[in-house]
């Protein structure tokens, strides 16, 4: 790299120098959503590699049978905490709160989102939920050990400090409330001229989906959060059936949040995959009205299976038939999802660049969490693994192989946008290769070990189970080690990347048409919109 | 049995089966068609793309008919299979299983209790499962049998032993710190062999004391051996001297007749030094106090 090119990027650094504003109040008072984006990513993904150090540790437990590193009751408590924050601290806020805040409006044309300080303060609502989360593992009589579930009595029970951990996680809910709602009223009421609900972006679309799950079903959350700390704290004796109360309502209401939550963390995800695969194809995506549509689809028919959590739980048969049906029904607008971004292949011209690689990797992880839970919603083979490792791998193949993967693919995809720069592609590859492999290797041992019968939660098993639990830890070294590389890739890059135009993939979203990185403005006109997202022919992009 | 009994394991695995494969069919022909797709179209062999096409109607009623058609047939097999392990067959073999923090006891109708699962092999059992304290799972493997034992309500599940053996039985549902300590075994044995085990008298003295402490679970997290589990060791305890935390404050004791009797009702009013305080009230019956009291006697000599 010469230095004029350098300089050149320095003199156009966006919103990172436009506002002349510097120093930690320029941003942690800034109500600029791409600022606010980063103050997500930069949080969230902090937690992420704590909570991925937290399962790294328990692998190196699971090694071998008996104690191996640490006590059943450390291990308890890492395997709460790594729950809480992958869910609640990263994956959860994530998504929404890094690329829909730093993506969401440039899409739609529009400068900023429609309550731009409301946004700052989901932030800070987050951030304070968290820290409130993070002084409930240091106080206190110890860390949380009831699982990222909390369920009672046992929650109600334990010593450690759980109604802290509960609060903290109630205050993350708030912030999510407010995001759903910003979001939601941004995208109807703040798309630029001509930018129709037909021209919307599919990562648009999502966000929509996922922002009107955040407004529906977190409240549930909060109530039933606040409802442990009642039991707690005042003995309201809701979920004791010695006083007259009921353990499985505090399950219903519960997973009536818990499971539309997951389509929180898939669904942006989604998104992500339908706006990469076009532009690396080359190709108008495949059926963007059934993508949009089943994006609804699934927002709306996941709110009605919380009860596959439950089939032996003594819940009665007739709701188990209804929400294993139900269930079912969920996995076709995920069918038709693939099937799109398949064909969205045919024909086009394919480049296997690192967002590519990352977007491939989703549809095939996706595809085994998915068909893994067909086993979970059918009745009777529930039964047999529910509560056992095959759940545990089964849902990193969906968050972690789904959504994970997609995080990962957005932040290669939409990295030399907002830092002007690009990553080394031979090192984005060798370190998708070894997340690849370690993450199969991990989780699918797991998979065959829930079918042998091993149950979850265990911290110690019988010694049949060695072999593959030894397995699945290798795999975790693996995966680290294609994590280190990948974040060592993009730190160099960013400090030392060679510098790129506006549009380097050839993408027709309204991101790449604007100065990279984006000026605080985002559009120095107001955009007016003359063709669909990937009409790559009709917006004259070679 | 005059009809040929349908056993657990038979009425689920065929079910496992149908949806693995149609799971490993679909998966293949969706990873062959994207392998072929990147290879033909890549860029250096395609570099510019040779159709622009954005849909087809016909495709997408395929594709949302061939998945609809698929889940109803798995969600019908899989609700006749869950059919199958509600449905207990008339004439089976009653069992209470009780779950606490962090043991099995199973209780017979003559009142005969164990904290092993004994069971004639061939006859099938139905086993009602009780919870003392908070959630546990009642898990056998090897018969695809998983129910919850939850305070405050009676669940049930069923199964028949096929073959004589000794099958692991798991608490699946997390419940504290001895969770993946709460295993045991179902011992399947000929029928005879199992009217004699059940007939037999619950031993005495020492030997009924040590009974009560296995199936109480107390050996779960206390030894006879002398090993640091979760609580002290019992071994040579008895009349020995031990400092203990009583609210906040240190003090030392004598193990004897009037501690034990209240480390059994209020466990977690004296704590002996460096354990947690995590041990669940256990109520007993009088005789079975006594006979504890005469087995930790024992484990002193």
């Amino acid at each position: 790299m010469t230095n004029s090119e350098a300089t050149t990027v320095q003199d156009e650094r966006g919103f990172w120098k436009d506002t002349g504003k510097t120093g930690i109040t320029s941003w942690i008072f800034s109500t600029d959503h791409k600022r606010i984006g980063f103050l997500y990513f930069y949080t969230v993904f902090s937690f992420f590699l704590v909570a991925v150090i937290l399962g790294i540790l328990m692998r190196i437990e699971l090694m071998a049978p008996g104690r191996t590193i640490m006590g059943p009751q450390t291990y308890n408590a890492l395997f709460t905490v790594h729950g809480v924050i992958m869910i609640f601290l990263f994956i959860l806020p994530g998504f929404q709160g890094v690329f829909g805040n730093l993506l969401m409006p440039i899409q739609i044309g529009a400068r900023d989102v429609a309550f731009p300080r409301l946004n700052l303060l989901s932030w800070w609502i987050y951030i304070t939920g968290a820290a409130t989360i993070i002084t409930s593992l240091f106080t206190g009589s110890g860390p949380p050990d009831t699982g990222w579930t909390f369920y009672v009595p046992f929650s109600a029970r334990t010593g450690t400090n759980v109604t802290l951990a509960v609060f903290g996680v109630f205050l993350i809910g708030m912030s999510a409330i407010l995001t759903g709602l910003n979001f939601v009223t941004t995208i109807h009421r703040l798309r630029a001229e001509g930018m129709t609900w037909g021209r919307i972006p599919l990562f648009v679309w999502s966000v929509y989906a996922t922002a009107w799950v955040q407004v529906l079903a977190t409240p549930i959350l909060g109530i039933t959060l606040l409802l442990i700390i009642a039991e707690r704290v005042l003995g309201a004796g809701l979920f004791d059936p010695g006083r007259g109360g009921d353990p499985l309502m505090y399950q219903h209401l519960f997973w009536i949040y818990s499971h539309p939550a997951v389509y929180i963390m898939i669904l942006p995800a989604m998104g992500v995959i339908s706006e990469i695969i076009p532009v690396f194809s080359r190709k108008p995506i495949f059926g963007y009205g059934m993508i949009a549509m089943s994006s609804l689809a699934i927002a709306a028919a996941g709110s009605l299976v919380w009860g596959h959590h439950m089939f032996t739980s003594g819940m009665s048969d007739l709701a188990v038939l209804v929400f294993s049906f139900l269930t079912f029904v969920v996995a076709i607008p995920s069918a038709i999802k693939v099937f799109n971004w398949v064909s969205t292949l045919y024909k086009g011209s394919i480049s296997l660049e690192a967002p590519m690689l990352f977007a491939l990797g989703f549809i095939l992880l996706f595809s085994i969490g998915g068909l893994t839970g067909l086993i979970l919603g059918s009745a009777a083979t529930d039964i047999h693994v529910h509560d056992t490792q095959f759940v545990v791998g089964h849902f990193h193949y969906v968050i972690f192989g789904g959504s994970g993967f997609a995080f990962f693919g957005a932040m290669h995809y939409w990295f030399p946008k907002f830092f002007g720069r690009r990553y080394r592609e031979k090192l984005a590859l060798a370190a998708w290769i070894l997340l690849f492999i370690g993450f199969n290797v991990m989780y699918f041992s797991m998979m065959v070990l829930g079918v042998e019968g091993m149950p979850r939660r265990y911290y110690d098993y019988l010694p049949e189970f060695h072999a593959l639990n030894l397995t699945s830890t290798f795999g975790s070294w693996i995966l680290f080690a294609g994590m280190v590389i990948m974040l060592v890739n993009l730190f160099h890059g960013l400090l030392r990347g060679e510098p790129v135009e506006r549009n380097p993939w050839g993408g027709a979203t309204l991101e790449w048409s604007i100065p990279t990185p984006p000026p605080t403005d985002n559009f120095v006109e107001e955009p007016v919109v003359t063709h669909g997202p990937y009409d790559f022919k009709g917006s004259g992009i070679p | 049995m005059n009809q040929q009994l349908l056993t657990t394991t038979q009425a689920v695995d065929p079910v496992f089966i149908w949806i693995f494969g149609i799971s490993a069919f679909l998966l293949l022909g969706i990873t062959a068609v994207t392998v072929w797709f990147l290879i033909r179209y890549r860029r250096s062999r395609s570099p510019e793309p040779t159709s622009q096409v954005s849909g087809s109607v016909w495709l997408e009623i395929l594709w949302v008919a061939l998945p609809t058609f698929l889940v109803l047939g798995m969600f019908y097999y899989g609700w006749a299979g869950y059919l199958a392990l509600r449905n207990v067959p008339k004439g089976a073999l009653q069992v209470t299983a009780t779950a606490r923090m962090w043991s099995w006891s199973f209780t017979y109708a003559n009142g005969k209790t164990s904290s092993k699962l004994y069971v004639p092999v061939g006859r099938p059992v139905e086993v009602n499962i009780v919870s003392e304290d908070v959630l546990h799972g009642f898990y056998i493997p090897a018969f695809r049998i998983k129910r919850d034992a939850v305070p405050g309500m009676k669940n049930h599940a069923w199964f028949v032993a096929s073959n004589a053996g000794s099958y692991d039985l798991f608490c699946s549902s997390y419940c504290g710190v001895g969770h993946s300590a709460m295993i045991t075994t179902v011992e399947a044995v000929p029928e005879a062999a199992f009217i004699a085990w059940l007939t037999e008298q619950n031993p005495a003295g020492a030997k009924r004391g040590q009974e009560v402490l296995k199936s109480q679970g107390c050996l779960g997290c206390h030894t006879l051996d002398g090993t640091k589990a979760v609580g002290p060791t019992f071994k040579g305890i008895w009349g020995h001297e031990v400092t203990v935390v009583t609210n906040g404050t240190e003090r030392t004791i004598t193990v004897d007749e009037p501690y034990v009797r209240r480390s059994l009702e209020q466990p977690n009013a004296d704590i002996v030094k460096g354990y947690p305080a995590v041990m669940p009230a256990f109520k007993l019956s009088p005789d079975e106090v006594a006979a504890i009291i005469i087995a930790l006697k024992g484990t002193a000599e």
